[in-house]
């Protein structure tokens, strides 16, 4: 662990020397904005309106996390689908094409060491992305009254996909040492599960059930929804733990080939 | 102490190493010769643990390199071919990474890094970034992470490689110092280098070992350079036979 922990606070530190990190979170911000700012504003447009029209119905179903947070937090998930291959495709790549992999695999150190303190960093890197995107419910919270406890649901929900998402760049990394290969895999990895439950909408498919169960959105929405069950955190976990095997027979599979 | 007992190494259907076995003993440094492609950095990684043998086995102070992989791993300093050089990394960051991994005790690092720094002529460089380092500088900081945890067995693959004469000078003199209570396996296409620092020589051709045979013990009278371009054509005799029987014909047709 102590191995694992060394490996991390390193890898954790070089994201911070390259400009990569920089970028990523620039982007991520900055499209946070984008898709905050005017939703914010449609909220207050209509505020204005149902206040003028005096009916305290409506004014009643006007809800600040259904109108800016959780549209806000699925906008951000698929940025996240975008950015998070960038963050991780270089972890095991760039280790094999300079050589540095032979002082890694040479050192007394067992491969899962290698493997957890590479994924302790990515997603710290990834809680600290979807952290600073707290930023906007923070103004929320100082021009209004959101519902704290759904947005801090619906955040812990973007910060598991960030992991999530992570694990599985870390995996695609290590099978290759071309960082394009492992982010386009990755991309593709996550988009797919974000779409695989489309079938099931047109029909005509068996398995529904299944296809519904890995869709990751489906999970994803509960959290948003400020449901925190465990069959969403199981799944979650899950992703995880199988993409961190996967890495582990992989790296493992580089020694024994 | 070093030793290789029947190595085979194949990637695929290609087989690079074939049934091999030499030793290397403590105290002494080996000199491990043989011309491109012949299987020397191959034969190193196996050595090392960073690739299995395919049959046959590697004992590294009697430790079994695949079976007790840790422990072994532990008692090696390895430079690979391409120094393994983080180059966003200061050099001191650098080594002090390399030590925590190869498990030097937290409160001896600084003195461990202290002293690779000054051995391997770095004191002055260990604020720099590693990959703005020149070739010679990079080559040391990489014999330096070989050595900061004290090893006591050395496998250093091509070790002067893209150093100056001096520091040729300089580097050839350290591990010969380094030698004296460690193994040492070194491979390079110098041979001087063999003949001066090295007390015994392996050379292999074509994945096989043609020779193995104390330094002291070769042929009166022979440069190393002589047998090793005897050793490498033992093995090719015939192949070389049939290509002058070729160039005779060609040369005949000509005429």
């Amino acid at each position: 662990m102590k191995n694992a922990l060394t490996i991390a606070r390193k890898e954790l530190a070089a994201y911070f020397v390259q400009p990569v990190a920089y970028v990523v979170l620039t982007v991520f911000l900055m499209l946070g904005g984008f898709f905050f700012f005017p939703m914010l504003r449609a909220f207050d447009i209509r505020l204005t309106m149902y206040t003028a029209m005096k009916d305290p119905d409506l004014l009643e179903h006007l809800n600040l996390n259904d109108m800016v947070i959780s549209p806000l937090l699925h906008n951000l998930a698929i940025v996240l689908v975008l950015l998070v291959p960038a963050i991780t495709m270089r972890s095991y790549a760039e280790e094999k094409r300079t050589g540095t992999y032979e002082l890694l695999l040479t050192a007394p150190i067992r491969t899962g060491e290698i493997v957890v303190g590479k994924f302790i960093a990515a997603a710290t890197f990834g809680v600290i992305m979807v952290a600073l995107a707290g930023i906007f419910p923070l103004i929320l919270m100082i021009f209004g009254n959101p519902e704290i406890g759904v947005m801090l649901s619906g955040y812990l929900g973007l910060a598991l996909l960030a992991v999530t998402f992570v694990a599985v760049g870390l995996f695609t990394s290590s099978l290759t040492q071309n960082q394009i290969v492992a982010a386009i895999s990755c991309f593709g990895v996550l988009l797919l599960l974000f779409v695989i439950s489309w079938p099931v909408q047109t029909g005509g498919v068996r398995l529904a059930g299944l296809l519904r169960y890995l869709s990751l959105p489906e999970h994803f929405a509960q959290l948003v929804a400020g449901i925190i069950d465990t069959r969403d955190l199981v799944y979650f976990l899950s992703v995880v733990l199988t993409a961190l095997f996967l890495t582990q027979r992989s790296v493992e599979s580089a020694r024994w080939r | 102490m070093i030793e290789v007992k029947n190595l085979t190494k194949a990637y695929g259907d290609f087989v690079a190493v074939k049934d091999i076995s030499f030793k290397a003993d403590s105290g002494s440094i080996l000199g491990f010769l043989g011309p491109n492609g012949a299987g020397k950095t191959t034969t190193m990684r196996v050595i090392t643990g960073f690739m299995p043998a395919t049959s046959g086995t590697v004992l590294i102070d009697g430790l079994d390199i695949f079976s007790q992989s840790l422990e072994a791993r532990r008692k090696i300093g390895y430079l690979p071919e391409i120094p393994p050089l983080y180059t966003d990394m200061r050099v001191s960051a650098y080594l002090r990474y390399v030590a925590n991994l190869r498990g030097v005790p937290r409160k001896n690092i600084e003195s461990a890094l202290e002293h690779v720094l000054q051995t391997c002529g770095l004191s002055d460089m260990a604020d720099r970034i590693c990959g703005q380092l020149s070739k010679g500088y990079r080559q040391r900081v990489g014999l330096a992470q070989a050595l900061i945890h004290d090893p006591p067995v050395l496998v250093l693959d091509e070790p002067t490689i893209g150093l100056d004469p001096r520091q040729i000078h300089e580097v050839r003199s350290l591990i010969h110092s380094l030698a004296a209570n460690r193994t040492v396996v070194l491979s390079t296409h110098i041979l001087p280098e063999v003949a001066q620092i090295c007390e015994k020589v392996v050379i292999i051709a074509h994945g096989q070992v043609v020779l193995e045979e104390y330094i002291k013990q070769l042929p009166a009278g022979k440069s190393l350079e002589e047998v090793f371009l005897q050793a490498i054509s033992r093995d090719r005799a015939a192949d070389a036979a049939s290509a002058e029987e070729v160039l005779e014909e060609v040369g005949a047709g000509r005429s």
